[in-house]
């Protein structure tokens, strides 16, 4: 029976209550460990046509007529268009249509970033449609740039109102422990940098918006078109087969996508409007920059007293206050606390998810201040964070945690750093550092899917959710098969369309597999459910297969529906892991090579081993990244972004790839639905900054702070460690 | 316009573009050849790697007119042991870089057929990949190279 409830909805750590119908959850948890298809690793079932190219992708479809439309931004940081001449742009050769600020959602006449969309045009080439953009005259108004974060927080320029915790007495618990340690870090700004850039192909057939994008939720981006442009809702279909990588920045339609619609509701022909790579790392978001100023109390025996942490975001002009707060707040029992986080408002680009945003930085301030306070206490880094186990999270028990037992899986790993010490010469130092994880990763309800079985005993999965490229795809048939009985070949996924299938969610915050796969699940166990009643009837014994049970329906189906069922009433559900990681620092260059990577996570069930592995080295990778080489910089005079292009801004590239050895402590959960599995798309990204400079501090005694750990940084990190040395020793300093 | 005259995949192809067109445009929108994709336009990222006569070349700084040889584009190579190697081994996950990928790896086992961990590195350097597959293309790369000399 239908039941409708009030359920808490997360995503990217934020939440919300909403009401959702959903269905009774009978089905019972499979057991643990590897079954038949779930739990064995499976090649994707579209690989093949993602490496032969034949995938077609948001930037390949090709529709007749079609026009490309270009965006002509603000140059300055803070601006408003005094007066605009859109004339002589459409004066020039194949231009169709133009359009200024307010004439389509995300035009602007008050750019508050540089790189702000504030005019457009389509024209035959894209080509011409750039021409044209150099024709628009723009008057412009310049206005007071503020770039500093701490000069924003000061001047009460925020994006919100302070976001601010409190448990226990701080201020006692300070004064009464026998350690306290004190540092402040910095994260820098870095960007997505998705291979297929920002887009959006828009037709109107009849009165019904046709939408090609690359996005991370088809559902989303149909809510808000249609509530932007005053349609209903099922007269916007929404079209994503294939997406070229998001990594939390495709969340929404956006100006391109407003722009596209309206070019091509004036122009009566289908619009491409695609970022460049140079828009793209201009105006597409990015992970915002974080200052953190952070206190830690323990007693002698370990035990962490007090934390307390003043955190700033740098959000830009717009964007949220992503939850850099809450590694602090959730990954160690303390009973005193205090935290504040500032959304500082800037006029530099909107921030937008990343991958994990708010507890990769986080958790880059808190590791590294909590390797400070074993350093002080001397105390074994791995001993210190056993020993402030926390088993609630502020009171509320976990769904499932089993950090205990990466811990004891990361010992082995921990126990070569007296080995990799040994490894150490003139040059080269080497160390090991570790680094603890948590983050989100539950899903939520609503979410649902269909599942076709026909005569052949093949099946399909109908549900329009998207795989942004993290295999999604897979697993969903992985799971379907498992539940119908069926080989893996013998099970499709048809997904990427609004017009085809239920409503599925989104995929963000690590929620994909816990979102749709038990609602796959249960259409599938309904589908089976309807397989065995027709088994019965024709009296064929147990164990007769599907394709010879349902083989006399001829063109009949097999059709089951499910939904996904709501989480555990009074749990958090929350994902948990641990990395080790060797460094080698060259302290003549500065040059810091990651040279292993021992990650251990905990997301309940695994559905696909080989998929899971690549997310884990794929989210390294990216941590590598963040860590040591990427930045986004900006000319502090005028705002404008320096680092537009893929050779200013350094990517990891395959040369730059330690060993990395991926273990999951894979015991489903068994509170969260009927599958047990949460999302793993973003935990392994976050620990790495912290476990990377931990390691560094072992290896060298430099304390990395900033990141990223560009060269400079290191030798910067590794002078003032001499210098602290020498004035230990009590030698005069160097000049 | 002035007349084009290209070898992509073993067919000849006679057309009419404006000098100055890259080839990834020309295989893209005048041949539909989608499998090689743009990523960043400039160079930088090898997303639209394809080879000429056999050397990898950065097909969007490449002008088409400029091309004096045969093009090989991912459609050409979807036969190549390399593509079942790549899908075994999980070297996919977006898969907006991997025809590039492919394109590289192809031209580095034609060269060296038993490439090692170094020369795979040397030799992908330039084709990033925002998702992190590099493990698995290194695995999918050493997998299929003695089935390539088998072939010889």
């Amino acid at each position: 029976m239908a039941r409708l409830i009030r359920t808490e909805k997360e995503v990217e750590g934020r939440f919300e209550e909403v009401w959702v119908v959903v269905e009774e959850d009978p089905l019972e948890q499979w057991p643990a460990g590897p079954l038949t298809v779930v739990g064995r690793p499976a090649p994707r079932k579209d690989a093949p046509e993602r490496v032969r190219g034949e995938a077609r992708f948001t930037a390949d479809i090709r529709l007749p007529g079609m026009l490309q439309a270009a965006i002509l931004r603000s140059p300055h940081a803070h601006a408003r268009v005094r007066r605009i001449d859109l004339a002589p742009a459409l004066a020039l050769p194949g231009v169709r249509a133009a359009l200024g600020p307010g004439e389509a959602h995300g035009l602007v006449e008050e750019a508050g970033f540089a790189g702000a969309p504030v005019a457009a045009v389509a024209a035959e080439t894209f080509g011409q449609a750039r021409a044209a953009l150099a024709a628009i005259d723009v008057e412009w108004e310049e206005l007071e740039v503020v770039l500093d974060a701490d000069e924003a927080v000061r001047r009460g320029l925020l994006t919100a109102g302070p976001r601010r915790h409190e448990r226990g007495d701080v201020e006692r618990a300070l004064a009464e422990a026998d350690v306290v340690v004190e540092a402040t870090y910095r994260t820098q700004t870095v960007l997505h940098n998705s291979l297929e850039t920002h887009q959006a192909v828009c037709e109107w057939l009849g009165d019904t918006l046709h939408v090609y994008i690359s996005t991370q939720f088809i559902w989303g981006v149909r809510q808000e078109i249609a509530e932007t442009l005053g349609l209903p809702e099922d007269k916007v279909r929404v079209v994503c087969e294939f997406m070229g990588g998001g990594f939390g920045s495709k969340n929404n339609p956006d100006e391109y996508t407003f722009v596209a619609a309206e070019l091509a509701r004036r122009t009566g022909r289908p619009v491409r409007c695609a970022l460049t790579r140079r828009e793209e790392n201009t105006a597409a978001g990015n992970r915002n920059a974080t200052i953190q100023r952070l206190r830690a109390g323990a007693r002698s025996d370990g035990t962490i007293v007090a934390l307390e942490g003043e955190f700033t975001n740098a959000v830009g002009w717009s964007g949220w206050n992503a939850s850099t707060e809450g590694p602090m707040r959730m990954l160690y029992a303390c009973d005193n606390l205090r935290t504040v986080t500032y959304g500082a408002r800037l006029n530099t680009p909107p921030m937008k998810a990343f991958r994990a945003p708010g507890f990769v930085e986080g958790t880059f301030g808190l590791e590294c201040l909590v390797d400070e306070l074993a350093a002080r206490l001397d105390v074994d880094p791995l001993e210190l964070r056993r020993r402030n186990y926390a088993d609630s999270n502020e009171g509320t028990p976990f769904s499932s945690k089993n950090l205990a037992e990466c811990y004891r899986l990361a010992e082995r790993h921990w126990e070569r750093r007296h080995e990799v010490h040994a490894r150490s010469d003139a040059v080269w130092k080497r160390g090991v550092g570790m680094a603890s994880q948590i983050w989100y990763g539950g899903g939520g309800p609503p979410s649902y899917a269909w599942v076709r079985v026909g005569s052949d005993g093949r099946a399909t999965v109908i549900t329009a959710m998207q795989d942004i490229g993290t295999g999604t795809r897979t697993a969903m048939a992985q799971i379907a098969a498992e539940e119908l009985g069926l080989p893996l070949e013998r099970v499709e996924v048809v997904l990427g369309d609004s017009a085809r299938g239920p409503y599925a969610s989104i995929s963000a915050g690590s929620s994909t597999t816990p979102s749709m796969g038990p609602a796959v699940r249960a259409a599938a166990a309904d589908a089976r459910q309807q397989i065995d009643d027709i088994a019965e009837q024709r009296s064929l014994p147990a164990g007769t297969p599907v394709e010879d049970i349902v083989a006399v329906l001829e063109d009949g189906q097999i059709l089951g529906k499910g939904a996904r069922g709501p989480n555990p009433t009074g749990m958090s559900v929350l994902t948990f892991g641990v990395h080790v990681v060797e460094v080698a620092v060259d302290v003549e260059t500065g040059e810091v090579r990651v040279e292993r990577v021992a990650a251990i996570h905990d997301v309940g069930r695994i559905v696909n081993p080989l998929g899971a592995s690549s997310q884990v080295e794929g989210g390294i990778i990216q941590g590598i990244g963040h860590t040591l080489s990427e930045e986004r910089l900006l000319d502090p005079a005028t705002g404008r972004i320096l680092t537009t292009s893929l050779d200013a801004y350094r990517m990891p590239t395959i040369a730059d790839v330690p060993e990395i050895v991926c273990e999951f402590v894979d015991v489903p959960d068994e509170h969260l639905t009927n599958l047990g599995s949460k999302g793993l798309g973003e935990p392994p990204i976050v620990p790495v900054a912290a476990a990377i400079a931990n390691a560094i501090r072992d290896a060298t005694g430099a304390e990395v702070r900033e990141l990223p750990i560009s060269r400079e940084e290191m030798l910067r990190a590794l002078e003032a460690a001499r210098a602290q040395e020498r004035g230990r020793r009590g030698a005069p300093a160097a000049v | 316009m002035t007349e084009l005259r290209l070898r992509v995949n073993g067919s000849e192809h006679v057309l009419d573009v404006p000098v100055g067109t890259g080839l990834a445009h020309v295989l893209r929108d005048e041949l539909g050849l989608t499998g090689t994709k743009i990523a960043c336009n400039e160079g930088h990222c090898g997303a639209c790697t394809v080879q000429i006569d056999g050397e990898p070349r950065l097909s969007c700084i490449t002008l088409a007119h400029a091309v004096d040889g045969e093009v090989t584009t991912i459609e050409g190579l979807r036969d190549h042991p390399l593509v079942d190697a790549f899908v075994r081994c999980d070297a996919v996950q977006c898969g907006f870089c991997t025809p590039g990928q492919v394109v590289s790896a192809a031209a580095l086992v034609a060269a060296r057929p038993s490439p090692t961990r170094e020369e795979i590195r040397h030799a992908l350097a330039g084709n990033l990949c925002r998702c992190g597959t590099y493990p698995k293309i290194e695995e999918a790369i050493l997998s299929v190279a003695p089935s390539v000399e088998k072939g010889r």
